[in-house]
């Protein structure tokens, strides 16, 4: 098992006991435009990422 | 990281504010915010008559919800555009927008863009040939005139939008990369109305997109995820992804760069050519350049300062 990063139709795998922060990072994907959730609740970025952990990122940005 | 206000697990963190909140106190600040906003800018008085434009997308539908929250009257304008994209944008958008309305027991009015004028808003940018392929210009024009024509006929005081910091800072990113000197003036959180014009206002522009997103996700409401299909790879959106990335890098980035032009423009000076004032120079009594620092110029007094130590 590990942390998966759901954004949109792209999924991403990180390590477990990392923060948040630092595998939004590491995936190159900007902090600040998304929202993070875990188990239906929002959880911030400092947030240290357990073994099966599954987080539902929603970008934030809508244009127009 | 805990709440600032009970010690409970905060469900955001704001770090331009330096202030984490759990959901609860969350959907408390925000309105008190919007409250002290719409006070600060002078938008509305209680027994004025909000219409505001809601799109089913997060920042409009968050207005509104705020609005009531905050005991304002404010009704609901929707615009069907008649935009598909293969997404069923239009009908997807108004029938979260019907279904917010109905649950919050609120008074929604749509107009239908190809009911009115025949055509939906594509068709009409194609026939138009106005704006390279995109019928963005075409849908803003329209926007402005359906909103302005529904406030002046069923008699609103003001025009409420949803715009957020995020959107603001991305039109100031532009406008100055253009020095569009004329747009830079009249951008802020109020137009005021003339004859004919009702009064605009933006609520919401002091909040981060991701705070509007995060309200509305805790408020449970329920709004358009998707994407208009034609604001894919727009400008705005290019200019919101490079200022989220200094964001990143410098939290508060957005916030003060929006926040310090209002104040630049209320100040009267922003586009003044102003004459270098020699009066206030002296020359300095060291080295003789002019020096506007009492006595010794800046370098000097530098200078003197590293031998005294
Ligand atoms: S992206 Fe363009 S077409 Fe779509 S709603 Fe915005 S302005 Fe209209
Ligand atoms: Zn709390
Ligand atoms: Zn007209």
């Amino acid at each position: 098992m590990a942390v998966k990063l759901i954004l949109r139709d792209k999924e991403y795998e990180v390590r477990p006991g990392m923060a948040l922060v630092d595998a939004l990072k590491k995936n190159n994907i900007v902090p600040e435009a998304v929202i993070a959730t875990r188990d239906g609740e929002m959880i911030t970025d400092d947030e240290i990422l357990r073994d099966g952990d599954v987080v539902k990122l929603i970008a934030v940005i809508s244009g127009g | 990281m805990k709440c600032r206000k009970c010690e409970n697990k905060a469900s955001i963190h704001m770090r331009q504010h330096k202030l984490a909140l759990c959901k609860e106190h969350y959907l408390e600040w925000v309105p008190e915010q919007t409250e002290r906003f719409i006070k600060k800018y002078e938008m509305f008085a209680p027994e004025e008559k909000i219409l505001v434009a809601v799109s089913g997308g997060k920042d409009s539908l968050s207005l509104w919800h705020i609005l009531l929250k905050l005991g304002y009257q404010a009704d609901g304008l929707y615009l069907g555009l008649g935009i598909d994209g293969g997404i069923n944008y239009s009908h997807e958008s108004q029938r979260l927008t019907e279904e917010f309305a109905a649950k919050n027991n609120l008074k929604l009015h749509i107009v239908d863009i190809e009911k009115e004028y025949g055509q939906p808003i594509p068709v009409i940018a194609q026939r138009s040939h106005r704006g390279d392929g995109k019928p963005c210009a075409v849908c803003g024009l329209a926007k402005r005139h359906e909103m302005n024509r529904i406030a002046r006929d069923l008699g609103y005081d003001v025009l409420a939008t949803g715009h957020n910091l995020d959107d603001e800072a991305a039109v100031l990113f532009g406008n100055t990369l253009n020095w569009s000197s004329e747009y830079l003036l009249r951008q802020g959180p109020v137009l005021p109305g003339t004859a004919g014009l009702a009064r605009k206002v933006k609520p919401l522009c002091r909040f981060y997109e991701r705070e509007m997103t995060a309200y509305a996700i805790l408020s449970g409401i329920e709004y358009i995820y998707e994407e208009c299909p034609f604001a894919e790879g727009s400008q705005s959106i290019f200019y919101k992804e490079s200022l989220n990335q200094l964001e990143t890098a410098r939290p508060g980035a957005k916030l003060i760069f929006y926040l310090n032009f209002l104040e630049a423009k209320k100040s009267g000076n922003l586009f003044l050519e102003k004459n270098v004032e020699m009066a206030d120079l002296h020359p300095c009594p060291k080295c003789g350049q002019p020096t506007s620092t009492p006595d010794f110029c800046s370098f000097c007094r530098m200078i003197e300062k590293t031998k005294d130590n």
